[in-house]
């Protein structure tokens, strides 16, 4: 079974978020990135475990710059067999997931994975896009994932619930919580991560569809009012009159 | 002309009629595009809310993201919409980037806001600790909206109901089993949440928690911690790596309040937290607090709004 994972890098999640240049970049000073944790925790940890089970192979994919080939490097350590990097910032979804979908085809894999959004621009698009241009059917944030020669059989948040699937590869899944477990690299596999094939590919002539023309702070909070705990009628009277929640 | 896909096979829900007013406002006649077998009867009540046109394709039952793509495509080619609108939930999730590299149109994922006078509009990034302000580069656009962003407003349209064949072919996914809890409210759309942390100790003292949730018609809630120990079910995880939510009232009972949990809470109307540690950090993000011990003050809180509703009567 081919399996390919796409990764993204994400700002730690404890990063202070600020903006430079008139408000129009993400400031990255200080910050560390990181393997995006639906990415790894979940499409990454999931796909290392159903190739230790039936065999396989399991190429992670980026859209980025030479300054990402250390997040590369963590997944790799985690155990995939080889990375692909594609030479380019990532503009916005569309061009992440059309650059990645120009690699993908044609190479045969059997099952490709995202997670179910980055914690950074939180669009969930790839993964949609994905299964679109590669015309492949496309499993939104899963939650179980098990596959048995060429069918594949998902759990899926719906709304209000979850819901079994059946489907057969090549399917695009985006995954989610629940899935697997996160695994800490062990020195063997940072060491074994140095020398396994880093493949860096030209990126395809493309325009964004969507710019993030600025952003912004929300505004702070005026502070907190203390409520007596033995007067919980008083909050009440207050959500229902003052701040008219209830 | 802008067009709107609902998902109205459980009867129109809100993030429905939110997305329609959406459009609405956007200034144009509002189409709505929607599968399954509902009542015209039902799906003409979109009128309420400013839609002049209902196309239903019965034939889909919506489960497969590659059929409502072609159905949202071959309802925007009909009307030639140039804006189309899905709310942000899981369906809205899977169809609109497909319908995005489909017509080539610019997708703004997750808008909490009508666009700006210069046409941007504005979305939450890093997990909503900041909002970016989305450009989009096509003459085409697609919005999906993210739930209780804005309130449904009627705005009174002769509405006609219909049928229509998208085409879409037959499902690639087969649907097994589906579990939905009886009477759950749906986390993202809930108004109003109340949610526990590890200060509650142990899942066997939930009981608290959901009275007052039930005595308020609140969805329930828990941190991450609470999640990945097994207390709570992964889907009731709000923060940075669970579910977003931005509840008109968001009540946080054992939980301190780290910067994870804020980032998937902090587009909440209001916030009351109620813990025993006057230093908790969520005291900061709090419009009311309560230093006290959840134990006590939970079910008070919980008699102190029975009291409330019942007065109300």
């Amino acid at each position: 079974m081919n399996i390919l994972v796409c990764i993204s890098k994400a700002p730690d999640t404890t990063s202070k978020i600020a903006f430079t240049n008139g408000d129009t970049q993400f400031d990255e000073n200080g910050v560390q990135y990181i393997v995006n944790p639906y990415d790894e925790w979940y499409a990454l940890v999931r796909a290392l475990e159903l190739k230790e089970a039936q065999g396989g192979n399991v190429t992670i994919i980026t859209v980025g710059s030479a300054a990402d080939d250390a997040v590369i490097r963590k997944a790799l350590a985690i155990g995939a067999d080889d990375a692909v990097r594609i030479d380019a910032p990532a503009t916005d979804a569309y061009f992440t997931a059309m650059q990645i979908a120009e690699y993908a085809k044609g190479k045969g894999f059997d099952l490709i994975l995202t997670g179910k959004e980055t914690i950074d621009y939180n669009g969930s698009q790839v993964a949609g896009m994905l299964a679109e241009a590669l015309e492949l059917p496309f499993v939104s944030v899963a939650t179980k994932l098990d596959v048995a020669g060429s069918t594949v059989k998902a759990e899926r948040e719906i709304v209000g619930g979850v819901q079994e699937v059946e489907v057969a590869t090549p399917v695009v899944i985006s995954c989610a919580k629940g899935m697997a477990e996160q695994r800490i690299p062990n020195m063997r596999g940072i060491m074994a991560a140095r020398t396994k094939p880093l493949t860096v590919v030209a990126p395809t002539a493309l325009d964004a569809l969507t710019t993030y023309a600025s952003y912004s702070m929300p505004a702070a909070k005026s502070s907190v009012k203390l409520i007596d705990p033995n007067n919980l009628d008083e909050l009440v009277t207050l959500l229902h009159n003052e701040a008219k929640v209830i | 002309m802008n067009l709107v896909y609902i998902n109205s096979a459980n009867g129109l829900s809100k993030a429905a009629l939110e997305t329609v007013t959406y459009a609405k406002k956007l200034g144009s006649d509002v189409a709505v595009v929607t599968n399954g077998g509902a009542d015209s009867s039902v799906l003409s009540t979109l009128g309420t809310y400013g839609a002049s046109l209902v196309l239903q394709d019965s034939s889909l039952d919506g489960q497969d993201p590659g059929q409502l793509v072609k159905l949202v495509a071959a309802a925007a080619q009909k009307i030639g919409a140039t804006t189309i609108i899905f709310s942000h939930d899981l369906i809205g999730k899977a169809v609109a980037p497909r319908l995005s590299v489909r017509l080539k149109a610019g997708l703004v994922a997750g808008a909490v806001a009508l666009p700006e006078a210069n046409g941007n509009i504005k979305v939450n990034v890093f997990s909503g600790k900041a909002f970016g302000y989305v450009k989009v580069n096509t003459a085409t656009r697609i919005i999906s909206l993210l739930p209780n962003s804005i309130q449904p407003e009627t705005n009174s349209t002769a509405c006609s109901v219909e049928a229509f064949d998208a085409q879409a072919g037959s499902s690639a996914i087969k649907v097994l089993a589906t579990k939905k809890p009886e009477g759950a409210i749906p986390l993202p759309e809930a108004e109003l949440v109340v949610s526990a942390g590890r200060g509650l100790k142990g899942p066997e003292n939930w009981g608290i928690v959901e009275d007052l949730a039930s005595a308020l018609g609140a969805a329930t809630a828990c941190s991450r911690p609470v999640a990945d120990i097994g207390w709570r079910p992964h889907h009731e995880h709000v923060g940075q790596t669970g579910v977003a939510i931005r509840p008109n009232l968001y009540i946080a009972a054992g939980i301190s309040g780290a910067i994870q949990h804020l980032a998937g809470v902090n587009g909440s109307k209001v916030i009351v937290v109620i813990n025993t540690d006057a230093e908790a950090p969520f005291f900061k993000a709090a419009d009311y607090g309560i230093v006290g011990d959840a134990f006590e003050v939970l079910p008070r809180f919980t008699e102190a709004v029975k009291k409330f509703k019942a007065a109300q009567h």
